[in-house]
């Protein structure tokens, strides 16, 4: 239960640890809040030679508004993300979110750009990455490019991250006006992974919705969005047959897994009901917004 | 073993140097290396909790953390709280309400209750125990726990009515 030895590189700015990821090729690993990281290396299941550490660079850590997008640092803390005024301003469903995220010690120190990184298929904030629309800016040696949240999570765990790659930023885009949110979790124990989630946002006009999301996590491979159900709902009010209609579309559209803490049955089921939970929420405060 | 680095860490107040192993974890550098043996190690893979401890103010777990990260900061561990015959407010809670048995889940108990009354109204029992959600106790069914920390509250809102 002790890592590996390896050697450490404390980074202090983004050109130094690209470079030192580049350095030290497969062999290196970057760490940054290392709540996911440092279990595997206390388990031996990883075993980099080298660690560089990005915690020391402090222009990694920020939370910015532009006139179009909410702009995060991929050193930004969980907690930072959860009782952002910002945030809390523009993208409210980031913050409740982000009280669901594992415990207060682990949001203290657990970033952004890790999580994503990461890619946990039960974590809440790929989905909602996937749910906002989120562009990662992700830095190299060789150069800087963007890529959108649906073309980055590949797999369970497995991301669009290439060796010598670090996540630097990521890019939220401002919702629509008059847009209400929702967001719906089951976890077996408050800051456990989801057995299922979902978050919706809807934007309305004149009674009817103009935009749908609905984004969904732990009940697959990676988040989804929920695209077929989406399009259901644009250009209606949201009644009951609607709902029901979107929940259907939902469990048709993933594929969950049976594991140790619930059946893929059991998934499905839930994040039906999830979905209408988050859809209805969503559709109040939508309606609220215009009154 | 590899190369050893020169830290400074400010635990509990007090400026220590040593060198350590890159590798090495913040609770295992706490307990070994500075003999602050009131932090406690139970799963070392961020579950159970009792290792938390805080850094630079913030509540995190000690075992998820090289010594190595901590340079240069500052690290309190449940030693700060008080000692026997002279013990804070929330012990001498933990104390009065019968919140613990055999103790080992209780520094990281206080350490964490120590950010959330910080950071959280904990208007609810249930906002109290959705804190704790990350400490895991194998005595008490939490119960008096909750009791305890629920007095504390109580009475901090009190005092600043």
């Amino acid at each position: 239960m002790k890592p590996a030895p390896f050697d450490y590189i404390a980074a202090t700015s983004v050109d130094m640890a690209a470079a030192a990821l580049a350095d030290g090729g497969d062999d290196a690993k970057i760490i940054a809040g290392g709540q996911s990281l440092v279990p595997l290396l206390n388990f031996r299941l990883l075993r980099p030679s080298i660690l560089i550490d990005i915690n020391r660079i402090e222009s990694l850590a920020f939370i910015s508004e532009t006139a179009t997008d909410i702009r995060v640092g991929a050193l930004t803390r969980h907690y930072q993300l959860e009782t952002s005024p910002v945030i809390a301003r523009h993208l409210p469903v980031l913050s409740c979110a982000m009280t669901h995220v594992a415990h207060l010690a682990i949001r203290n120190r657990g970033t952004i750009g890790g999580s994503l990184a990461h890619g946990d298929p039960a974590a809440e904030l790929p989905m909602m990455a996937l749910l906002l629309d989120a562009e990662l800016h992700i830095g190299s040696v060789a150069a800087a490019r963007i890529t959108a949240a649906r073309d980055f999570f590949l797999d369970a765990l497995t991301v669009d991250l290439n060796a010598g790659e670090i996540v630097t930023e990521i890019a939220l885009p401002k919702l629509p006006p008059q847009t209400g949110w929702g967001f719906a979790e089951v976890s077996r124990r408050g800051g456990d992974f989801a057995l299922a989630a979902a978050a919706a946002t809807l934007a309305v006009a004149a009674g009817a919705i103009v935009e749908a999301r609905i984004a969904l996590s732990g009940i697959g491979r990676t988040a989804v969005r929920a695209a077929t159900a989406e399009s259901l709902l644009v250009g209606h009010a949201l009644e009951p047959p609607l709902v029901s209609q979107a929940i259907e579309a939902v469990r048709a559209a993933i594929g969950p897994d049976t594991d140790l803490h619930a059946s893929a049955d059991y998934r499905r089921h839930l994040a039906g009901v999830l979905t209408g939970r988050a859809l209805a929420a969503a559709w109040r405060r939508a309606n609220e917004s215009a009154a | 073993m590899s190369k050893t680095r020169d830290i400074t860490v400010t635990v509990n107040g007090e400026a220590f140097a040593a060198a350590v192993e890159p590798r090495l974890l913040l609770a295992d550098f706490l307990r070994h290396t500075l003999g602050l043996t009131g932090t406690h190690v139970g799963c070392e893979h961020g579950v159970c909790g009792a290792c938390t401890v805080l850094l630079d103010g913030d509540s995190v777990r000690s075992c998820l953390m090289f010594a190595v990260q901590a340079d240069r900061r500052s690290v309190e561990t449940v030693e700060s709280l008080g000692r026997i015959g002279a013990m804070n407010r929330l012990q001498e809670a933990f104390h009065e309400h019968h919140a613990l048995q055999c103790g080992f889940c209780t520094p990281g108990m206080l350490m964490t209750t120590t950010d959330l009354m910080k950071k959280y109204r904990l208007e609810t029992d249930d906002d109290i125990r959705d804190g704790l959600s990350g400490n895991l106790c194998r005595c008490t069914g939490y119960e008096h726990i909750i009791k305890a920390i629920r007095a504390v509250v109580d009475r901090k809102a009190e005092d600043t009515r």
